[in-house]
């Protein structure tokens, strides 16, 4: 089951940057391990990540295996008015995530 | 001569007899692992939104509150809000269980509930299911100290755990304490040695890129000095845990931790 969790302020000033915070739970296989067999274990990395707000995209980026499991993400978006918050994310194994919180501009 | 010596050798065994009996590492001299692993590792366990193990923590609390087993029972349905109940249960585990008269650790405990008031089949060891579930339970008692029991019913087990942990293990040949009572704070290649607690598990290795359980890191442990490794579960990982404890009484629990 993809899951990860999101921190936001819990009050954001209008029009003001805020720090959004992302860790998504995934093993990000490199693709250059072996199993007990000897056997290559596929590559299966986080490729594609997206953040919209109330559905425009305000922040994306594409991963790769050089990153470790469980990925941090951290970055800042500013916000005019309250809304949503929403992740996407798109793994090699054709997997799709998502997790998504209210921001609240005061 | 002869009997001054002989006199010396006596006192020097009755020292070791009696030291036997105290605590090698006093209560005032302990540290836990994270004051060994880094700033920035230390920041990364006490800051919520970046410590990769309440990722464990969230889904142990979902999995708390859904039914399961032919019971169709949640640990929510007898135990009802962990935050309320489950405060500083885990800081006195591994315990003896008086049903099955074994010592439990958390995860045995966890098990035994699954198997015998859900009725479903219990929670494969280093499953992510058992480390949320335990990440999340012991998460309750962040902050309060350890402090399990030895009385009457756990003593022979803590003897067993205590001498697991002096004997000499693996083609290497040496004893837990060789590291983490002798050498704490001084560096293996480019770590540096703990004393050796557990009180951060089930903790986030940034090595394993996982969480994992105090049995995982004991088992790693005695990978690393190339011994035979008991099976997860096993009774002598069990009785290590519950010396351990002891020998760490009083630390705060950090679960869940993170550590190198």
């Amino acid at each position: 089951m993809p899951d990860a969790r999101i921190t936001v302020p819990a009050a954001v000033p209008r029009g003001n940057p805020f720090e959004v915070r992302i860790l998504i739970r995934h093993p990000m296989e490199t693709g250059y391990r072996m199993d007990e067999g000897g056997k290559a274990i596929a590559r299966n990395v986080v490729r594609s990540f997206a953040c919209r707000y109330n559905g425009d995209t305000v922040f994306s980026a594409r991963l790769s295996s050089g990153i470790a499991a469980n990925p941090y993400l951290r970055f800042f978006v500013t916000a005019r008015e309250s809304g949503q918050l929403t992740i996407e994310w798109l793994d090699d194994g054709g997997v799709r995530g998502s997790e998504s919180v209210a921001v609240s501009v005061a | 001569m002869l009997r001054t010596l002989v006199g010396a050798i006596a006192v020097c065994a009755a020292a070791t007899i009696s030291s036997a009996q105290e605590r090698p590492l006093p209560l005032s001299a302990l540290r836990s692992g994270s004051t060994f692993v880094g700033a920035n590792v230390r920041a990364m366990q006490s800051d919520d939104a970046a410590n990769p193990g309440l990722l464990w923590v969230e889904s142990g609390e979902k999995l708390w509150n859904a039914p399961a087993g032919k019971a169709d029972r949640s640990c929510a349905s007898c135990h009802g809000n962990a935050a309320a109940s489950m405060r500083g249960v885990a800081t006195h585990y591994p315990r003896y269980d008086a049903t099955s008269g074994k010592l439990f650790d958390l995860e045995a405990r966890i098990n035994d509930c699954q198997v015998r008031r859900q009725q479903t089949s219990a929670s494969q060891r280093e499953s992510d299911d058992l480390l949320a579930l335990s990440a999340y339970v012991g998460y309750q008692s962040r902050g309060l100290p350890l402090a399990v029991v030895i009385d009457s019913a756990t003593r022979t087990a803590f003897e067993r755990g205590r001498a697991f942990y002096y004997r000499r293990h693996g083609q290497m040949n040496l004893s837990c304490a060789h590291c983490h009572e002798q050498n704490w704070g001084r560096r293996l290649l480019n770590e540096s040695i703990s004393q050796g607690h557990g009180n951060a598990f089930p903790a986030y290795r940034l090595e394993w890129q996982n969480l994992g359980s105090l049995q995982r890191r004991i088992r790693a442990c005695l990978f690393g000095v190339r011994a035979a490794m008991p099976p997860a579960g096993s009774p002598e990982l069990t009785e290590t845990e519950l010396f351990l404890a002891w020998r760490a009484e009083g630390l705060p629990l950090e679960t869940p931790g993170v550590r190198r």
